[in-house]
Order: structure tokens, then C-alpha cells, then sequence
């Protein structure tokens, strides 16, 4: 048994949430410059060049990345060897991040009631996610997540008898639609097999894969690959004003199913994918 | 082409704006995004004045982060246009100028664009950063309860956008992507 203290999960998930608001992570940073290799329309360069320079800024004078700083996602892996003290875990993860958005100059996206729509001020609650492995770590990633991308997103509770073709019809779908809205160049996140949530939550988890990773399972992996040129066949392209450069990458993740069915779930991200990863 | 605007924007210079052009614009402008444009609308609904006249103006659809010390305004780029197209015609044919957002335009959108000789400019979304060192002054004018969601006035100098829809219906959503888009076998 380890002893942990919530305060430390705190102080974590605050220094995360302003981190990743600031700084994309490595790969993301990598998969720009692929991009502006790539870009055939001079306008997606320039777009490019544009998204780049904001980077940059972003890093230098300490502005977020996007004025939309997200609703902080967490993922929470938690080693069943570990034993909590001086608190409630979700109270800590939530005031983690409301210190990180009302310190970290973020803005507070959060409304209390979806219909109500009354703002929290704090950015709280986050969506927590967690899940309990072996050993005795906790490995945090926080992943505050846009909207404008989000709003694009989809669950497809497709028939057995769609198979793999209707699993690719289903992506190209989704990105089509989501087109400029969704910020592209874009991260795809998807999910196949499961049940209706599950399909959801591992197309967001997905999401938050480091950019050099590709799917263990070897269909998989070519479905990737090939869903990421049919999506920039699309011709959507940077902001959705024309090019090849649509998507950055397509990550899938897949879950055993029921006989009667096979649920996909399309999760976008624009190209402010923000992910990061600690283990305590 | 690119072509530098002063704003509020004036008829002609509406006009004259194609699909496609990179325009920089110079001026006052102002930001709403669902919350306000709601309470735009019920204002109208119910008679009130709006707090500002949209005659020749400029719409932001944007909600910043907040502002370090000694900075006008934090991250500022824009928003997903299509939540506020429930609002924008009405505001249109009140004789809204221009609206800045990003991504697509429902049909009833473009009809009052072409309507009243209006332009739909689109931002880099997700450039927040950079586009907030073209914003020189930031005042809450309306709604300031509604926090990101208020209605500011911003000074604007050289702030980059592409017309996507102009005053002609042309759309370069529509025919940028078609120029790049390439046939593939399902």
C-alpha cells in the first residue's frame, strides 16, 4: 500500500491544465511540421505558418494556445496499491483545475446546467474518467477539450452486417461534416465495438495517444492509415479553406462487442489537440 | 487579393469584398456569441434598444480568455459561426456589415448576406494568440454578467481574415474544397 495525498493529484491536474493550455505537447508540435511539408494550397501554408506563429506566441507570452481553453477532461489510472489520504479524490481533481483556470488566466467555459446555462466561474467540474490497474502509480492525463470541435463529434450504432466498409463510411462522414467547424487540420479519435458509451469513451481516449503511436492490432493500424488519406482526399484542408492537409492523424481504439451489434464513435479534435501525461 | 478595411465597414467596401480575399481590418468592432445574441434577440422581441446599433458594424463571434496585467485582452479567436445563424439574419437586415467567425453558414444566413449586401469573414480558428496582438483595446459595453460571453468593444489594427461568403452568395468553403478535393473509390 502507498500512501498518496489528494493535494498532490491537485497541485498536478493545476499545473496540467496551464501547461497544456500553453504548450502542445511534442508530437503535436511534429505533426505541424509534417503538415507544412505536405500542404499543397498555398492558403493552407499560410494558414499553417499562421497556427505555427501562434504556437509560438502562445509559449512566449504566455497566452493560451486557443481563447477556448477547454472543458478539462482527466483521465485517472489508478494503482490499486494506492490509498488516498487527506481528502476526496474528485474534490482534488476539481480543485486542480479550478486553481489551474482561475490562476492560469483561462477561461472559464463551464456552465452548471445544460439548459439552466449559468456559468461555474471556475471551469468546474471536470469530466473524470477513471479506471483501476495493477501496481501502485497514479497516471494523470489532462486533455481540456474545445467545443467547436466536440460539437462535430458522433456515435454510430452501425449493424454487424456494415462491417469494416460501414465503419469507414461512418468516419468519412463525420469529418465531412464537421468540415471547417471542427479547426481542422484535425485529430481524429475513434472507437469501434463496446457498448454505446464505451465506443464514446475510447474515441476520446484515443485522442490523447502520442502522435509517434499507432494501434497494436494490425487491421487497425492499416484502417488508420488508410482513413487518414481518404480524409485528406476530402480537399477540406487548413481551417477548412481548401488543401490536403484535413487531418493529422486517426487514431482507433477497439473493444470486444455484442453479436447484434457494432457501435463507432467519431471523436474531432482540431488541431489544438492538448494532451498531457504525468505518473506519480 | 488582400486589401485593407477600416471598420465599422461601409456599403461599398461590402460590396467589393470577394470570396477568397485576405482582408485586413482596421477600426471598431464588436464581439457576441450565443448568450448575448439571445439576449439581442429578446430584446428586440420585446422592443428594447439594442446596446449596439448594428448599422455598418462588425460582429465578433468571439469570448476571450481573460487578460494578463498590462494586456488589453487574453486569447481571442473566433467561434463556431453556426450557433449564432438562429440570430444573424435578423441582425443583417438591421444592416449588420460583417460578421467574423469561423466554419459553415446555414442557407437562411447566406440569403441575408446577399440580401443586404453583407460579408461573412472567417478567422483562423485556434490562432487565439496571434490574433489578439491585433486587438490594441478591449471595453465590456453590454451583458457584463454573461463573463466571456459579454459584448465588448474592441480596437482592432490589421486583424487577418479571409472572406468565406460575400455580398454575392459566393462560398469558399464550398469552392476551395472542391478544388482540392480528390475522387477516391469507397
Amino acid at each position: 500500500m502507498r500512501e498518496i495525498s489528494v493535494n498532490e493529484i491537485s497541485k498536478n491536474i493545476k499545473e496540467m491544465c496551464i501547461q497544456a493550455n500553453h504548450f502542445l505537447s511534442e508530437d503535436m508540435r511534429c505533426a505541424f511540421r509534417e503538415a507544412e511539408q505536405k500542404e499543397k494550397s498555398p492558403l493552407g501554408r499560410q494558414i499553417l505558418d499562421q497556427l505555427e506563429e501562434n504556437l509560438k506566441i502562445a509559449g512566449e507570452d504566455m497566452i493560451p494556445i486557443c481563447q477556448d481553453t477547454g472543458m478539462a477532461v482527466v483521465f485517472l489510472k489508478v494503482g490499486q496499491e494506492v490509498h488516498f489520504v487527506d481528502g476526496n479524490i474528485t474534490d482534488a481533481v476539481n480543485e486542480g483545475v479550478r486553481q489551474g483556470y482561475v490562476e492560469g488566466y483561462l477561461r472559464k467555459s463551464v456552465v452548471k446546467d445544460p439548459i439552466e446555462r449559468v456559468n461555474t466561474g471556475d471551469n468546474t467540474p471536470a469530466v473524470i474518467h477513471y479506471e483501476l490497474t495493477a501496481g501502485d502509480q497514479v497516471e494523470i492525463t489532462v486533455a481540456p477539450k474545445g467545443f467547436g470541435s466536440e460539437n462535430m463529434s458522433r456515435v454510430f450504432m452501425l449493424k454487424p452486417a456494415d462491417g469494416i466498409e460501414g465503419v469507414k463510411e461512418a468516419i468519412l462522414s463525420a469529418v465531412k461534416d464537421a468540415g471547417p467547424n471542427a479547426c481542422p487540420p484535425m485529430v481524429v479519435g475513434v472507437g469501434i465495438g463496446g457498448t454505446f458509451e464505451k465506443c464514446a469513451l475510447m474515441a476520446k481516449h484515443a485522442l490523447t495517444r502520442d502522435g509517434s503511436e499507432e494501434s497494436p492490432v494490425a487491421y487497425v493500424r492499416e484502417l488508420e492509415k488508410e482513413m487518414l488519406e481518404k480524409i485528406n482526399c476530402l480537399g477540406i484542408g487548413p481551417g477548412g479553406l481548401g488543401g490536403t492537409m484535413t487531418a493529422f492523424k486517426v487514431n482507433i481504439e477497439t473493444y470486444p462487442t455484442h453479436i447484434a451489434g457494432l457501435p463507432v464513435a467519431v471523436n474531432i479534435c482540431c488541431h489544438v489537440n492538448r494532451h498531457i501525461h504525468r505518473v506519480i | 487579393m488582400e486589401k485593407h478595411i477600416q471598420v465599422p465597414i461601409s456599403r461599398e467596401d461590402a460590396r467589393n469584398l470577394k470570396s477568397g480575399d485576405y482582408v485586413y481590418l482596421t477600426g471598431t468592432i464588436y464581439t457576441a456569441r450565443d448568450a448575448a445574441h439571445k439576449r439581442m434577440q429578446e430584446a428586440l422581441d420585446s422592443g428594447a434598444e439594442l446596446p449596439i446599433n448594428p448599422d455598418r458594424n462588425v460582429i465578433y463571434y468571439m469570448g476571450p480568455s481573460p487578460a494578463r496585467e498590462g494586456r488589453p485582452i487574453g486569447s481571442a479567436g473566433p467561434t463556431t459561426a453556426s450557433r449564432m445563424d438562429k440570430y444573424a439574419p435578423r441582425l443583417l437586415d438591421l444592416g449588420l456589415g460583417a460578421m467574423i467567425g469561423k466554419g459553415k453558414r446555414n442557407q437562411n444566413v447566406i440569403d441575408a448576406i446577399v440580401r443586404n449586401g453583407s460579408v461573412y469573414f472567417a478567422a483562423v480558428g485556434g490562432a487565439g494568440a496571434l490574433l489578439s496582438k491585433c486587438i490594441l483595446k478591449s471595453d465590456v459595453i453590454a451583458y457584463e454578467d454573461l463573463g466571456a460571453e459579454a459584448i465588448r468593444k474592441l480596437e482592432v489594427k490589421d486583424f487577418p481574415v479571409i472572406v468565406v461568403i460575400d455580398s454575392e452568395g459566393n462560398n469558399l468553403y464550398e469552392t476551395a474544397v472542391k478544388e482540392y478535393a480528390v475522387n477516391i473509390e469507397k
